[in-house]
């Protein structure tokens, strides 16, 4: 037997490449699992449903169905209301992350907590709060946006900017200042610096940040229903359609795969985008600096931003305060009551109580796995193939924000019917279901702080004898226990404002509070719709405070929400 | 720092709300789980449960006294539209999801019977005939009925001194020219409602009725919600339409000084009846049993109204004195049968959408 | 040439730099030397624009520089780590500046490839900043300074991030890079090794002020004070009687104190200082001894090569008058 050299390499280091793939495979295995059971069987359930004929694989009708113009016109609709939407979320959320992240503006604190305030407010009351203003007699009437496209646009923006706000804020209070100095010391006059330096080491956050809006968009559904009109059909709304209304599988199935598809390609770009070439960029916690004269464009861009996001909400405590042509509170003294003629079983106290317990719960799930997920796809990796499944299970995780709730709705009654999986009648469903919304969250908030730990921060504790479990409690968490506190925020807002799959799979008993504002506004009678008016508000005022705890907890520079 | 203060106190309250009735699994309802495990009175006992839709609302005063009159544990899956409801219903025929169901109507009925969702049910006392489906009837038991019907601002109506609508073909009336809101047929069940009272009366030519209907400057919107509370006069202060399309119920809920300002038109109505069945294969079926004969018990019959904005069934009932006096039920809907609208509902609706964005 | 004239700075109530008056003749290399947090590095970052001037001025020519932002000064600033753009190659960051400015990309090419080859780099175009090391980057960040020929650059410890070897080698370089393109070079650091490789003019600041600037070798054998004297290198620093007997040991007139370097006593038979050896450790250069000098106390001393001393013996020392410095008398502080 030959000497082989090879043994000279020392080994407890750097393990065979495909050892660590399969290492990793295995590390993922539980995330995987999870999401593969809540997710993506539901949806290759629901899907198969329309492949599937009288027991026969038929992929006919549903390729058929593909080649409709409706359907053509249907996925342009989309994919250019959720682009234009996307792009003004990005173009008005650059100036307020800089202004709410960078510069000691008075309060800024209490109005990043309120940018998220949108977030968890029910489309369908924002809806109606925005058609009071668009509306035919509504004070912006005159301009007759009311029903168009662009009046979806305004919506999905309003929703939406939020998360750019957040997003890329944290990532540019968190932004080294000194290569921008550095570049201003060469000649770079302020836009050259942000263009040349400022955006391209901002790229992995907008990018990121860009794609969760959009498939936020995509997605949108009541939002579209409600300042669209019947006009309008976007993808999932027309997924809806015709899987509840019409009962055309096939079609629905067709829908689902095209909305996959594309989310898929639109991930695996984003990914692309987001690379940089120096993951390991430089983390600095610079404090705000105070408001110069030259920053009077900026701040003024925001409070125009802040003042467009305030008219509906306004609108909503206006209309909340109105009682019989008059002013009062009695809409909030009725919330611990059941409504007119009793409209709900439980008081809208109770179901903010409801709300608050399935937050936590969708809370724990999701940073549960989350965490997980992240500390995984941020791990370097040291071949080809190590990288690619690490993007893989990183794109992977974002799926469940691209994909129809009402696919995925069905899919969960029609799969997890069956021991040992019978989770149908599961009290964790809603707040399971409402977990993978927020998962994407979680991930996308902790990748960019766990990728920032510089590796050989692990190897220096592995060198001293530390266990890859004892590496993960001295160096990740010590940096991401904070972040994780703030993307658990985030997630519980999430989930506070969910109400696509949360109305779907709700118990009757015991209801979230979005539901029971959504019964409130589906009654006649004056005094219910001042109730769910208030309700939102109440539901706007526990996610502002929640929110300014959160922001209490937050790390300077790491933790996006 | 006062400021901070009251910002702690408010986070330490949030957290220990959030805390103290949390986690793992949501608490335990407040409703009597312990009822059923006494089984001596000679009841069956056990649970059924029952699946609806988001608007099924009971007073919980009745739901606790089946529970003891019956010895079943109610528990009630409400999630989703009728339309969602039907979808759940006929994708789960073959393992149910619920002992019963509530709230499939008419516009729905033949898709789950279609599919096999409901086994053969004989309630103990019998609805009358004029609502038994007539195909499935014996399977679906009425429960409730409501009527779509256009709606007027009586009051903006006297105020311009002009003569209300009466009829559908008045719609197209230059007369009444930008006046009227509907929500849409696809996107909600009173849309659809609408559509199907213009189907009923107009038959193959519908398509002509709609498109005098939008140009005479009729607005379609999503959801009955943006109707009533964004446009119409009488439900929103800055709504413009005086004309819209609602419920037969819906005029008693703008009484004001003894008199409502609005009316519904008996001449424009579909009827939109909910029926309950028992599930095939369902885990229960006496329980499922127990709880039709219960819905269609008096005391529940005359709940329904205050409850589900709907009207009984059953003669027995009562009405609010409300309802009685300002909400006259059409003696005469429009009606097309399940059938006709199952076999033409995606060609009719696809239709529809291209009229409309016309 | 750059003038400074009574610059104060300030972040909120803390001064970083106090009133501080320089001037830089063209063609000059100025080191600013102090301790950390002395202020230095805030007036560099005043000079370069990156900090505004609560009182004085700051003038490049006699036009005062107040209204001018930092892009528009045509200076270069030189980072303690280099900053380099993550994102671009090292070709890019080199060419950085010169793109700015719409260079055709001929001469910026042509450009690029002068610089890497000047600060030794020569084909590391494509690189990206993070495979470099600590040296490399250092030389291209100098590289992206000069690329513009700026009036006047401004260089933050640029050394100090680097190991001995490299830092010496890398001074060498610099000085002679700075010296052939005759740039006007202000400089701050804390290792005086660093200002005296590379600046023919020194300030010394000390908690926001300039105690001290002057020719290089002028402020080396006259620190104003003791601290200046150790920042500058000196071994210690003797006072009272003990000064006046070694400064008379050299021939030189009393005063308050004196700074010694290590090697200012010689190990010499025709010494006037009697001594005892405590310790004494062979370098490669000379033997270092520690000796207690009868009447002043334990001072540091050296002996050539060869020399047979050992711990215990008794020696008499001659002073090197080239290797000490008499300090005028002044509130001292004790020696650390």
């Amino acid at each position: 037997m030959s000497l082989d050299t090879t043994a000279l390499v020392p080994r407890a280091v750097t393990r065979p490449p495909n050892r660590r793939v399969v290492g990793l495979l295995l590390l993922a295995a539980g995330p995987v699992l999870v999401l593969g059971l809540l997710f993506v069987l539901p949806v290759t359930g629901m899907v198969a449903e329309g492949f599937v004929v009288d027991g026969r694989f038929a992929p006919g009708a549903v390729l058929e169905v593909l080649a409709r113009p409706r359907v053509h016109r249907v996925a342009w609709f989309t994919v250019w209301t959720s682009g234009v939407a996307t792009a003004l979320a990005v173009v008005l959320g650059l100036p307020a992350a800089y202004a709410l992240h960078r510069l000691a503006l008075p309060g800024r604190a209490a109005v990043r907590a309120a940018l998220l305030v949108p977030f968890v407010l029910p489309t369908v009351v924002v809806g109606v709060a925005f058609r009071q203003l668009l509306g035919e007699g509504g004070p912006l009437g005159s301009l007759g946006l009311d029903g168009t496209p662009f009046a979806i646009v305004c919506g999905l923006v309003f929703f939406n900017v939020a998360v750019v706000v957040r997003t890329v804020g944290v990532a540019w209070e968190a932004l080294d200042p000194r290569p921008g100095q550095a570049a201003a010391a060469l000649g770079a006059s302020p836009s050259q610096v942000l263009r040349t330096v400022t955006l391209p080491a901002l790229r992995p956050a907008i990018v990121g940040a860009a794609s969760i809006v959009f498939l936020f968009c995509a997605t949108a559904f009541g939002i579209v229903l409600t300042l669209g009109g019947v006009r309008h059909a976007t993808v999932e709304t027309e997924i809806y359609l015709l899987t509840t209304t019409v009962f055309d599988l096939q079609a629905a199935a067709a829908l689902s795969v095209l909305q996959i598809v594309v989310v898929v390609g639109l991930l695996a770009l984003a990914a692309r985008l987001r690379a940089v070439p120096d993951p390991t960029a430089h983390r600095t916690a610079t404090p705000a600096r105070p408001v110069r004269r030259g920053d009077t464009p900026v701040v003024v861009a925001t409070l125009l931003v802040l003042a467009a996001m305030l008219v509906p909400i306004l609108t909503l405590v206006v209309g909340s305060l109105r009682v019989d042509g008059g002013w009062g509170l009695a809409n909030y003294r009725a919330l611990s009551g059941t409504g007119d003629d009793q409209a709900l079983l439980v008081p809208v106290t109770s179901a903010l109580a409801t709300s608050l317990r399935t937050a936590v719960d969708a809370t724990w799930m999701a940073l549960l796995v989350g965490v997980v997920v992240a500390a995984i796809v941020t791990r370097r990796s040291h071949s080809v193939a190590e990288r690619r499944v690490r993007s893989t299970l990183d794109g992977f995780f974002m799926l469940p924000l691209g994909v129809s709730a009402v696919t995925l709705g069905f899919g969960f009654l029609i799969t997890l019917d069956q021991p040992p999986v019978d989770l149908r009648d599961s009290p964790f469903l809603v707040p399971m279901a409402q977990a993978l919304v927020a998962l994407p969250l979680v991930v996308r908030t902790l990748t960019p702080v766990l990728g920032g730990i510089d590796d050989r921060q692990r190897q220096a504790a592995a060198s001293l004898g530390a266990s890859p479990w004892r590496t993960l409690l001295t160096v990740d968490l010590p940096v991401a226990w904070k972040p994780t506190l703030a993307a658990g925020g985030f997630a519980f807002a999430a989930s506070l404002g969910e109400f696509g799959a949360t109305s779907f799979l709700a118990r009757d008993d015991s209801p979230t509070l979005p539901v029971v504002i959504f019964r409130l506004i589906g009654h006649p009678g004056a005094m219910n719709f001042g109730m769910a008016l208030a309700a939102s508000v109440v539901l706007a005022a526990t996610t502002a405070v929640v929110m300014l705890a959160v922001e209490r907890l937050r790390v300077p520079g790491v933790g996006a929400f | 720092m006062h400021q901070s203060s009251v910002r702690a106190a408010l986070t330490t309250a949030v957290a220990a709300l959030a805390l103290a009735g949390c986690s793992l699994s949501g608490g335990d309802p407040s409703g009597p789980t312990t009822s059923a495990a006494d089984g001596s009175d000679g009841t069956t006992g056990g649970t059924v449960v029952l699946a609806t839709h988001e608007s099924f609302a009971l007073p919980k005063k009745l739901i606790r006294r089946f529970e003891e009159e019956s010895g079943y544990t109610l528990e009630v899956r409400a999630a989703g539209d009728a339309g969602t409801l039907a979808t759940k219903l006929s994708l789960t025929a073959d393992n149910p999801i619920a002992d019963a169901a509530f709230g499939i109507d008419n516009t729905f009925a033949s898709r789950p019977l279609g599919e096999g969702a409901f086994a053969p049910v004989t309630p103990s006392v019998t609805p009358p005939e004029e609502y038994a489906l007539a195909e499935g009837g014996d399977r679906l038991v009425p429960i409730d009925s409501a009527s779509v019907c256009v709606n007027v601002d009586t009051a903006w109506f006297d105020a311009e001194g002009l003569e209300p609508p009466q009829m559908l073909d008045d719609l197209t009336d230059p007369a009444y020219a930008d006046l009227l809101v509907t929500p849409g047929a696809s996107t909600s069940s009173p849309g659809m409602a609408f559509f199907l009272a213009t189907v009923a009366e107009h038959g193959d030519d519908w398509p002509a009725y709609w498109t005098d209907l939008l140009a005479n400057g009729a607005k379609v919107v999503d959801g009955w919600e943006d109707a009533y509370y964004g446009d119409f006069t009488a439900g929103s202060e800055t709504g413009t339409r005086p004309i819209v399309v609602s419920y037969d119920s819906s005029p008693a809920f703008t009484v004001k000084d003894g008199r409502t300002t609005t009316a519904a038109l008996l001449d424009t109505c579909f009827r939109q009846v909910e029926y309950a069945g028992v599930l095939a294969g369902a885990d229960n079926p006496e329980g499922a049993q127990a709880l039709i004969d219960w819905m269609l018990s008096d005391e529940v019959q005359s709940a329904l109204p205050e409850s589900m904005y709907v009207f009984p069934v059953m003669p027995g009932a009562t009405v609010p004195d409300d309802w009685a006096e300002f909400a006259p039920q059409p003696t005469d809907p429009y009606e097309v049968s399940p059938e006709e609208i199952a076999a033409n509902r995606e060609q009719w609706l696809t239709e529809w959408t291209d009229v409309v964005s016309r | 040439m750059l003038n400074l004239t009574d610059v104060t700075v300030s972040y909120g109530e803390t001064t970083a730099v106090d009133d501080v008056s320089l001037d830089l003749a063209t063609g000059q290399v100025l080191a600013v030397l102090g301790p950390s947090g002395c202020g230095k590095s805030t007036l560099l970052r005043a000079v370069a624009g990156l900090e505004p001037v609560a009182s004085g001025s700051i003038a490049w020519d006699g036009t005062d520089l107040a209204g001018t932002p930092t892009h528009k000064r045509g200076f270069a600033l030189m980072f303690q780590d280099g900053q380099l753009f993550a994102h671009l190659t090292v070709a890019r960051n080199v060419a950085y500046a010169l793109r700015l400015r719409r260079t055709p990309s001929a001469r910026t090419a042509a450009r690029v490839g002068e610089l890497l080859e000047l600060v030794g780099l020569a084909g590391y175009d494509d690189r990206l900043p993070g495979t470099l090391s600590g040296g490399e980057r250092q030389r291209v960040a100098l590289a992206r300074a000069l690329a513009v020929e700026p009036r006047l650059i401004l260089l933050d410890e640029p050394l100090s991030a680097l190991d001995t070897n490299l830092r010496e080698r890398l001074a060498g370089d610099l000085r002679t890079i700075l010296r052939a393109a005759g740039t006007t070079a202000l400089l701050v650091t804390h290792d005086h090794e660093e200002a005296f490789a590379l600046a023919d003019r020194l300030a010394v600041m000390r908690d926001g002020r300039v105690v001290q600037s002057g020719a290089i070798d002028e402020v080396w054998r006259e620190p104003v004070d003791e601290a200046t004297a150790l920042f500058l290198g000196y071994a210690r620093v003797v006072r009272g009687d003990a000064a006046s007997r070694v400064l008379a040991a050299a021939g030189m007139p009393p005063a308050y104190a004196v700074a010694l370097r290590r090697s200012a006593l010689v190990l010499d038979e025709a010494g006037t200082l009697a001594a005892r050896v405590e310790s004494a450790r062979v370098t490669p250069e000379q033997v270092r001894l520690v000796v207690e000098v009868d009447g002043i106390g334990v001072l540091d001393a050296v002996a050539p090569l060869g020399s047979r001393v050992s711990p215990g013996d008794e020696a008499t020392l001659r002073v090197d008058v080239t290797r000490l410095a008499a300090l005028p008398l002044t509130p001292i502080r004790s020696a650390p």
